[in-house]
């Protein structure tokens, strides 16, 4: 029989909803090498990372976190967690730490070792790096990061690839908590350890990395186990009620990327152009064929966010005919008498009216507008620096819909519905800033890992 | 004709990365597969033409054979998210697909 390393991954997005024990826990009398979960994504938005939040609540993520640790520490095998608390930061990973300590004194957990991999990176080290002659790179058409960009930016993570994970298990860790990674590094870590090539390595990371969203029918949450060989990913649904076909982990293989053929870390590129799969057992695929491809310069991935301003949000109904078919025309009288008050839009602020019931959801790409809604729901956004002027601009923006002036309008007692006479408070408005890469020699520079003896006994 | 929506068994659109959403059409029935692929109903310049969009927005557009799969990506008009966003997820993106005409 071949040297397999067998992997249980519970769940795609840890903390975000509650993983499903029966189908982990069914995976762990099965005896995995390694327990492995991602906390992270950017899908949440920029708010997060530049406030430094979390999208995921507390309790769920202590809920993932127990129920992983008490089984890895169990099995005695190596606990991995990337992009910890949703982004990654320092914050994130710290917070993970304190509840594997929480979880290690309830349960009175004999001693392990931790490591701890930091990967935010400071606004003036990045500045430094420019100032030094340094490139950051726009991906995905951006322009090149310049002094205004870092300016812009509240707060910003590097991507690891597995290669700091794979030092500090080497180092004896048990227990890793990982700041931002690629999803695919936390899984490629303990296989690139063991001995197996970097493209099986990335490409079981990126065929796992989401657990059930890659086996049918659709389920989150739920376990899966994938057993990984010198040149083979075979992938089983934990689950009873799912099976990973070869049309499942294909699909899997293409979600949420630009195509279907690439996956790129620091050091290079998972090409899986040839990927092979069938069908092995009733609930089990076998992938094969990725191949790997060097970069020529490592560059590590910048993920940044900032703050563009407060916001506020107010919610008005339209039901008339004559306004809803003159809404554009309402929208831009509103819109001058902003311009009229508080300078131009675009300016110190910005408006957004968003028309639920004619192109709220897809806004330009919406290729049917209807011309004649039966009615609106009109969501109107404000964002400005100072929260008071962005409320005042916001409760005006919405008020003159009501006062709208439009010609031979029947209903002179005001021309929209409004839900309520309030201004909501949102959170606020942050934009992503940097989707940059930057080249450096030496990756792990960007890197700070910490140890820590974990004694629950204590 | 019958329509994209009753051919494909998955039609799904979603973030890649924050200034991108990617198109997913998937066929449970390779005949549906092989019916669509050949048509050339769905491609760049249609999907463009249907989204009101420059072509040039469309920065990938491939047939993905081992899942029975045609994708394709956009750039979007701004990063996900930010202060307008109106599908942070990019999740609901798809919709006008399901009504292609099928020959």
């Amino acid at each position: 029989m071949a040297d397999s390393f067998r992997i249980i991954c519970p769940t795609g997005h840890l903390g975000f909803t509650p993983l499903e024990k029966a189908s982990f826990l069914a995976g762990c009398a099965e005896k995995p090498d390694a327990v492995i979960a991602d906390s992270g994504s950017c899908d949440i938005g920029p708010y997060p990372l530049g406030a430094d939040g979390q999208a995921s609540p507390p309790a769920w993520q202590y809920h993932d976190v127990e129920i992983m640790l008490l089984e890895a520490r169990r099995l005695g095998v190596p606990m991995i967690i990337g992009s910890a608390s949703d982004t990654g930061t320092d914050r994130g990973v710290n917070q993970f730490v304190e509840i594997v300590r929480e979880v290690a004194k309830k349960h009175k957990l004999a001693p392990f070792k931790l490591a701890a991999l930091y990967s935010e990176q400071s606004i003036d080290s990045l500045r430094a790096y420019l100032a030094k002659g340094g490139r950051i790179e726009g991906l995905d058409g951006r322009p090149d990061a310049t002094l205004a960009t870092l300016d812009a930016t509240s707060r910003a993570v590097a991507v690891m690839d597995a290669e700091p994970i794979r030092k500090a298990l080497l180092a004896g860790a048990e227990v890793v908590i990982v700041g931002r990674c690629s999803d695919c590094a936390i899984f490629a870590a303990p296989l690139l350890n063991r001995g197996f090539g970097p493209a099986i390595s990335y490409y079981a990371g990126k065929l796992m990395e989401c657990a059930s969203f890659c086996c049918e029918p659709y389920m989150g949450k739920e376990s899966i186990m994938g057993s990984i060989t010198a040149d083979a990913v075979e992938v089983t649904a934990m689950h009873p009620g799912q099976r990973c076909t070869p049309a499942s982990l294909a699909s899997h293989a293409m979600y949420e990327r630009r195509n279907p053929f690439h996956e790129h870390v620091a050091s290079g590129l998972v090409d899986m152009t040839n990927c092979r799969y069938e069908q092995v057992g009733p609930k089990t695929t076998r992938a094969t064929g990725p191949a790997f491809v060097p970069a020529g310069k490592t560059k590590v991935k910048l993920e940044g966010a900032g703050k563009v301003g407060e916001r506020r949000l107010a919610i008005v109904g339209v039901r008339d005919p004559e306004t809803i078919g003159r809404i554009d025309r309402a929208i831009a009288w509103a819109k001058d008498r902003l311009n009229e008050r508080f300078g131009p839009i675009g300016g110190e602020y910005q408006v957004y009216y968003h028309l639920y019931g004619r192109d709220g959801v897809m806004g330009p790409l919406e290729p049917t507008p209807p011309a004649q809604p039966h009615e609106l729901g009109i969501v109107v956004e404000t964002v400005c620096k100072d929260g008071k002027r962005a409320e005042e601009i916001c409760a005006l923006a919405a008020r003159n819909l009501f006062y709208a002036r439009l010609p031979d309008v029947k209903g002179t007692a005001g021309a929209a519905a409004l839900m309520g006479d309030e201004i909501l408070v949102g959170k606020a408005g942050y934009e992503w800033t940097l989707n940059h890469v930057m080249a450096v020699d030496d990756p792990e520079s960007l890197v700070r890992t910490r140890f820590e003896t974990i004694d629950g006994t204590n | 004709m019958p329509t994209l929506r009753e051919l494909a068994s998955t039609i799904r659109s979603k973030n890649a990365g924050v200034d991108h959403i990617t198109f997913d059409i998937i066929f449970r029935e390779r005949a549906n597969f092989e019916r669509v692929r050949n048509a050339k109903v769905l491609t760049r310049e249609s999907v463009a033409a249907l989204y009101r969009m420059d072509p040039e927005r469309i920065t990938d557009f491939v047939v993905f054979e081992p899942a029975n799969a045609i994708k394709f990506t956009i750039r979007r008009d701004r990063p996900s998210g930010g202060p307008g966003e109106h599908d942070v997820f990019g999740s609901q993106q798809y919709a006008p697909l399901m009504g292609i005409e099928i020959p």
